[in-house]
């Protein structure tokens, strides 16, 4: 335990001190949010201010780019030596993951309140109790956890922070085949086949009605059984890729 | 013995990286592992340092094996890698009280341990500024602190000079010379023979895999005998055919020629005399005190002499 809080400390530490990420969690979400709303928000219909509908989806996206960050910082610890000389001390080594996974988590509680505050000054008005923004939160918890694990298993594959950062980018392709941004009754067939049945719909759904009511239906236990899926995958899968990458 | 290995084996694919290395470390002493890239030392360091399983052979650390007791072995040991392991964007001091309170010093303890290593590898000015405005040399002493934050029983450095300039190899050298004075044991590999000449009590030569040749600086030296002939030659088909005359260990990537000598005029008259005659005349000759290179030479028919040496 006392491994584990010492490698958390240290990686949010190093994320706060590292540029790059910093403004991954902080520049991005904003211009995010700036483009969908004012760019392309205008030539959209959804029914509503587009401002409104975004919301859950860009939260969502900038945990995928996010992801990014910590695969890499993953990838520089396999590889640079760190991982060796932790390994070669009485001490759980793998809390190197776990301090990566929760500096990622840290690092999106930032991001997502500055999507929902640039969101608010850009007119977004919640309907939300306090329950369903608690709700709302552990559901996108959840989902930033599954996606951290994710990367940080592939931070354990790659054989260069280059590449590590290359696998990731592969997350950042499901929000824009959801209804992150675009009702899926708007695309054609094959798409809306898939936008509808991948599990970054009914997350988004599920966010979104709870903060701003639209009807959730089976979204609302699809969309936390998808998240909660992911994550057991995730993990299984960054344990899995962490001991063959450091099978003696 | 705190480190005796037996067989050690270890294969990559095709290629057979351990080939059976036998070594053993009295405790307070230290051991060069000694030879060209390649020759298996690190392999061998990650073995002992229980981040790689041997295919053959074991090895005992402290009493404990180092394949089914790796936890206890670690508790002995501490391994410095080739590449300085300390967090850029860490400060020295957060980078030495990260691995305190990774070994349960405690909060207090590791910020007293960090003092302490701060002081000694005289980093104390630069504590506080993050590592990314170190000198190659600085991070080198942090990467070395880290590894003694434990104080361990047997510290494995592995090239702990490569890269670096002559005033920052020196400091390291002091460095670990007032370690070993402290009682620690140090097994160190290197390519650079002036490294192991200074810090080993023993050395050993590896080359491919197996043990070439193993004994003190003194012992190895006094196996080549007296002074040392070097022929030189520009033109490698006449190298080939002088060593093949003189039926001597030739250095085919140097062009050269190691030959023992008496060093009297007659020795070499004659031996010039006798290539000349063959139409294998060097073009020039020089001579020297033996070297560990020269014992290296003469086992391997390869030479060790890296950029630094020269």
């Amino acid at each position: 335990m006392s491994a584990t809080l010492t490698m958390v400390d240290r990686s949010v530490r190093l994320t706060r001190r590292n540029v790059d990420t910093m403004i991954m969690s902080v520049v991005l979400p904003l211009l995010m949010m700036a483009l969908y709303v004012y760019v392309f928000g205008g030539a959209i219909d959804t029914g509503t201010a587009y401002v409104t509908y975004v919301v859950p989806g860009t939260i969502l996206l900038c945990a995928g780019y996010g992801a990014a960050s910590t695969a890499m910082a993953v990838a520089d610890d396999m590889n640079s030596g760190m991982i060796d000389r932790l390994r070669s001390m009485p001490v759980r080594a793998s809390a190197v993951l776990t301090g990566h996974v929760a500096a990622s988590v840290a690092r999106n509680a930032v991001a997502t309140t500055v999507v929902v505050g640039a969101a608010v000054a850009m007119g977004f008005r919640p309907t939300a109790t306090l329950l369903d923004w608690l709700l709302a939160a552990g559901l996108v918890l959840l989902y930033v956890l599954a996606l951290s694990w994710l990367a940080a298993g592939l931070g354990a594959l790659a054989r260069s922070v280059e590449s590590a950062s290359a696998l990731s980018f592969v997350m950042l392709f499901l929000p824009y085949l959801s209804s992150a941004f675009v009702p899926t009754e708007t695309m054609p067939a094959v798409l809306r086949a898939i936008g509808d049945n991948q599990p970054v719909t009914p997350i988004i759904e599920t966010v979104r009605g709870l903060l701003t009511g639209t009807p959730i239906g089976s979204a609302g236990w699809i969309g936390p059984a998808w998240a909660v899926g992911l994550l057991v995958v995730s993990f299984v899968f960054a344990t899995t890729c962490y001991r063959r990458r450091t099978t003696r | 013995m705190i480190l005796e290995a037996t067989g050690l084996r270890k294969r990559y694919g095709d290629t057979t990286v351990l080939d059976g290395i036998d070594l053993a470390v009295a405790e307070g002493s230290v051991l060069a592992l000694l030879g060209p890239n390649g020759a298996g030392k690190t392999t061998t360091v990650r073995i002992l340092g229980t981040l790689t399983r041997p295919d053959g052979g074991s090895a005992r650390i402290a009493g404990f094996d180092v394949s089914t007791q790796p936890r206890r072995v670690r508790e002995a040991i501490a391994l410095t890698g080739q590449y300085a392991a300390v967090d850029a964007q860490q400060t020295g001091r957060e980078n030495l009280t990260m691995i305190g309170r990774l070994l349960r010093l405690g909060r207090r303890g590791a910020t007293t341990r960090a003092d302490e290593l701060l002081e000694r590898f005289e980093l104390t000015e630069a504590a506080d500024r993050r590592v990314v405005t170190y000198s190659g040399g600085m991070r080198r002493r942090l990467d070395l602190a880290m590894s003694l934050v434990a104080a361990p029983r047997l510290l494995f450095l592995d090239e702990p000079t490569t890269g670096l300039d002559p005033a920052s190899r020196a400091t390291m050298w002091g460095a670990v010379g007032e370690l070993v004075r402290g009682g620690t044991t140090v097994l160190l590999t290197t390519q650079y023979l002036e490294e192991a000449d200074r810090l080993a009590d023993r050395i050993v030569l590896i080359d491919d895999g197996r043990v070439a040749a193993e004994g003190s600086a003194d012992e190895l030296k006094a196996r080549v005998g007296g002074d040392r002939l070097d022929l030189w030659f520009a033109d490698r088909e006449r190298l080939e055919r002088a060593a093949v005359i003189l039926d001597a260990a030739a250095d085919l990537h140097e062009t050269r020629i190691g030959l023992p000598t008496d060093g009297s005029a007659g020795q070499l008259h004659h031996v010039l005399d006798v290539l000349r005659a063959a139409g294998a005349g060097p073009d020039r000759v020089t001579s020297h005190r033996p070297t560990l290179d020269d014992v290296f030479l003469g086992v391997t028919k390869r030479t060790l002499v890296t950029g630094a040496d020269r």
